[in-house]
């Protein structure tokens, strides 16, 4: 479905650019699936003797009902956009990248530690600076089980997972040590949290009196460039090959390894960045709990954008107000806290259902189109049972 | 002559069906939009008879036989079952009727053993347990009875295409299928396998079965068939009793016109492109491939293999593709060593490679058209501005190719795996001859390609030799072989057991060197009496 819509794009002499018919039922499947979920989440709260038509309404105006409630859920748009930019990358390249809360920590650690031990040095220097030390401690931790793959065969999945509980024990330590916070200490709070960065180092306000903040712009732009890096050039091209047919790209003198470790170390930079925009951008300081899930929630962001950069974009819009309307609902209509992550985990899991739908639906008009235009009829069967083994995840 | 013999139990579907005696399609009308794939067709097929479907790709065989097995729903017409009407909803409706299907494209998983694949998708005896060891001694009868030589434990990813052929028709047979339609059964198959399968069919049909034989081989058409039924353009143009037809009437009605045989004519070869020597290579079952090859090729020279599948064919193409590691001997592509250059070196040096599976290795089947063009070529700087693809002139290179190359695609966007084998195949041809290879290695070419696709890639075989580029042509359709061959290598067991000169050796000889018997018997060896006029046709229609 990526794939269609990157050739509808690229098509300057084609008929038509867009295909309306094609966008609206991809965009009807997945609210369908959303209003599928809510209604067994209305049967939950029932059962919770909590009227539920008052507790989506809570949700719908913690999200829409305040300047505030609306910028917050792009603030936890951004985090979750810049995951989800670098998982398009590494399952495009059949890489599964499970390691995103351990590449956010190591990004969050790398721009706490510098920018303390620069506090000195002007913003317009320090934050993009910072920035890109963030991206390169991610895509360090992402390199890591990356070239494991690549030489020794490791499983990525497996490596990592590990790597994140690495990275999560270490940020603990070195919050109960080296990187406490002084203040903590004298006043004897011992918080498990960094001190405060100086202010220079801030990312720009976008509204005032809100957390919004210039990440969810460098975010997107990100989006865009990751879609042009993926379909315009070569190390794209090759990308995408790798995590299509392996085989094929081996044929093709493509170095299969090479292509798979780059984009599992790419996956970890964009996931490094999460992390520092995070600590520089909402946080001002790194805390345990910096990653709030975002590594894990990113991939499933990815996976309802179609794994593209483009479709990510509202996707992370989506399940940022989704978190922030839940966030609402809890505090408005007293429910439990576990019964909005049950609720959370049923939109994902019935939206990324919808997927298979989707592909179904692209699959059977690429059909219909082939057989309207070619004197011959299409060997659907063979088609059909050869790509489903070998399907992209 | 078909007495319906009681079935066994172990089986599929325990339900020890009727056998079906005749199945009729009246009447079939099946539209694709802007197509009329059969128009008002008529067909039938008996137990005890092998009916043959004759006709060139798009004459509308595959979907006339789709219908029947319930792929696609017929637009008008009815299908009759012994008298009864019946509506196939899926292949699952007609596997329970007792139809059964061999596609061009085997439905086997590579990773499972051949019981397995057999029990696929079928209930166990033992629910929830499995019944593997029922199934296996089932496939071994049934194997013994019918002449399919396979090893039921054996995985299919280590059988050759003829192997994985003999599997899916077990699959049908155990599930009891009575009327089994074979899709062009032989594309992909040495006469040896070919042999082996006929004898198989004929003892099918002695059992009962009613078996439809989708072709496009004159020749083999009429060795097997009972009955032959000729379409073109999707309507029927003749049924016919095989003994009353000849090969040039069934040529005839199946083209609409007359029909040529085209052959490579004789040529000077220049200086050696692609010489190995004394090449060794291991196989995937760990055990040696290749036995220490020593071929030559030279410019403006087609050298061609022939073999039974699994002699090694495969893996001395992967060799030289850059896919395998040689463990001995040496490559030299135009005096340059190439025994362990990366495929990007090999490129460089100028050999082009037509891989054998070409859905695997040639193309990647979600990539367009226009990317599947530049699998080897995208960072080259004429088609990039830095790291950035420069899509205008790919196009403009595509869309020349697809013109040259006659691609029949809806655009340069469309994913390549909506396209047949033969537009595929010719758009890897493209991609390959373009780049002005000095050697080109074409590994099964025309395998499971129609007869036009198969004439175009014939025909630029014949003149990239005429430009005097080195061509191994390896194929295990031995007409193939024969008829663009300057020189034949014969393989066995990997290893080369004799190299014969063009109209040298006559079909049967070539058979019995593929079978292992050295040359200085084979060639003495009394050519019998009709093989001097073996039909050595390589596409047909001009």
């Amino acid at each position: 479905m990526p794939s269609t819509a990157a050739g509808a794009a690229v098509r300057p002499g084609g008929r038509r650019l867009i295909d309306w018919q094609d966008v609206a039922v991809k965009i009807a499947l997945p609210v369908s699936a959303m209003l599928l979920a809510l209604l067994i989440g209305a049967v939950l709260l029932l059962l919770l003797k909590v009227n539920p038509l008052e507790a989506y309404a809570a949700m719908v105006r913690g999200v829409f009902g305040s300047t505030f409630g609306f910028t917050q859920s792009l603030v936890k748009a951004t985090p979750l956009l810049l995951v989800g930019l670098g998982i398009c990358i590494a399952f495009r390249a059949r890489v599964i990248n499970i390691g995103g809360e351990g590449q956010i920590i190591a990004g969050a650690l790398m721009t706490t530690w510098f920018t303390l031990q620069f506090r000195d040095w002007p913003g317009w220097l320090l934050t993009p600076v910072t920035l890109l030390l963030g991206f390169l401690a991610g895509a360090f931790w992402g390199f890591i089980p990356g070239v494991l793959k690549a030489r020794l065969q490791v499983n990525e999945i497996l490596s990592t997972v590990m790597m994140n509980a690495i990275a999560l024990q270490f940020m603990n330590f070195l919050l109960r040590g080296p990187l406490m916070d002084p203040e903590g200490v004298r006043l004897g709070t011992y918080l498990p949290q960094s001190e405060q960065l100086p202010q220079q180092v801030w990312l720009g306000r976008l509204v005032p009196q809100t957390l919004l903040h210039t990440g969810l712009i460098l975010a997107v732009v990100l989006a865009v460039a990751v879609y042009i890096f993926l379909w315009r050039t070569t190390i794209g091209y090759r990308i995408r090959a790798v995590g299509y047919n392996p085989d094929a790209a081996r044929y093709a003198g493509i170095n299969v390894p090479f292509y798979q470790a780059m984009s599992l170390t790419l996956a970890g930079g964009f996931a490094g960045l999460a992390g520092a925009v995070e600590v520089i951008g909402v946080q001002h300081r790194l805390l345990e709990g910096i990653t709030s899930g975002y590594g894990f929630s990113g991939i499933v962001t990815a996976l309802f954008g179609g794994l593209h950069p483009l479709g990510t974009i509202p996707a992370s819009w989506l399940f940022g107000s989704l978190l922030v309307g839940a966030d609402m609902m809890q505090r408005a209509v007293q429910v439990p806290s576990a019964l909005v992550d049950t609720l959370l985990g049923l939109i994902v899991l019935f939206v990324v259902s919808t997927n298979m739908l989707s592909r179904r639906w692209s699959r059977w008009r690429a059909a219909r189109r082939v057989q309207s235009k070619s004197a011959e009829a299409p060997a659907l069967a063979p088609a059909l049972s050869a790509s489903s083994t070998q399907e992209v995840n | 002559m078909a007495i319906p013999k009681p079935r066994n139990n172990s089986g599929a579907d325990a339900t020890a069906q009727r056998r079906i005696q005749r199945i009729e399609m009246c009447d079939i009308v099946k539209r694709f939009p802007g197509v009329l794939a059969n128009d008002r067709v008529c067909f039938d097929v008996k137990a005890g008879e092998v009916h043959a479907l004759l006709g060139e790709n798009g004459a509308g065989k595959s979907t006339l036989m789709r219908q029947l097995f319930g792929l696609y729903k017929p637009d008008e017409g009815e299908i009759l079952i012994d008298g009864q009407r019946v509506e196939f909803n899926s292949p699952a409706d007609a596997i329970r009727a007792g139809i059964g299907m061999i596609h061009q494209h085997f439905m086997l998983v590579p990773t499972l053993t051949v019981t397995q694949n057999v029990a696929l998708g079928l209930k166990s005896s033992r629910e929830p347990l499995t019944d593997l060891d029922v199934v296996a001694k089932r496939v071994r009868q049934l194997s013994e009875e019918y002449g399919l030589k396979v090893d039921p434990d054996a995985y299919i990813w280590q059988l050759s295409v003829g192997e994985q052929q003999r599997v899916e028709i077990l699959k049908a047979l155990y599930r009891n299928a009575s009327m089994i339609i074979l899709d062009e059964p032989t594309a992909v198959l040495t006469p040896q396998e070919v042999k082996d399968l006929f004898a198989t069919l004929r003892r099918m049909v002695q059992e009962g079965h009613g078996l439809v034989f989708i072709s496009h081989k004159l020749y083999e058409v009429l060795a097997i068939s009972d009955r032959v039924t000729v379409l073109r353009d999707g309507r029927v143009i003749g049924t016919r009793e095989t003994k009353d037809v000849t090969r040039d009437e069934l040529a005839r009605m199946m083209v609409g016109r007359e029909v040529k045989r085209l052959r490579a004519q004789p040529q000077q070869a220049g200086e050696p492109l692609l010489q190995i020597r004394a090449l060794r290579a291991m196989g995937d079952r760990g055990t040696e491939a290749l036995r220490g090859i020593d071929l030559e090729v030279r410019s403006g020279e087609i050298v061609g293999i022939a073999g039974v599948s699994g002699n090694g064919q495969r893996e001395l193409a992967e060799c030289l593709g850059g896919l395998r590691k040689a463990t001995a001997g040496t490559i030299l592509v135009a005096g340059k060593d190439l025994t362990h250059a990366s495929v990007q070196q090999r490129l460089q040096a100028g050999l082009a490679y037509i891989p054998e599976e070409r859905m695997r290795d040639g193309a990647i089947k979600e990539f367009s058209v226009l990317e599947n063009m530049f699998l080897l070529d995208h960072a080259s700087p004429k088609y990039t501005h830095g790291i950035f693809l420069d899509f205008r002139r790919m196009r403009e290179h595509a869309a020349a190719l697809v013109k040259e190359y006659t691609v029949k695609t809806p655009s340069l966007e469309t994913p390549i795996k909506n396209l047949s084998g033969g537009n595929i195949q010719k758009t890897i041809m493209a991609r390959e001859l373009s780049r002005e290879p000095r050697v080109l290695v074409a590994a099964q070419p025309s395998r499971g390609i129609d007869i036009g696709a198969t004439e175009y890639i014939h025909q630029r075989l014949l003149e990239q030799r005429a430009s005097g580029q080195a061509i191994l042509l390896i194929s295990e359709d031995l007409d193939e072989v024969q008829a663009l061959s300057d020189r034949i290598a014969v393989m066995y067991e990997g290893r080369i057991v004799g190299i014969v000169g063009r109209g040298q050796a006559t079909a049967e000889q070539l058979g019995l060197m593929m079978a292992g018997v050295p040359m200085e018997e084979a060639m003495g060896a009394a050519p019998t009496a009709p093989t001097a006029e073996q039909p050595i046709e390589v596409s047909s229609v001009v």
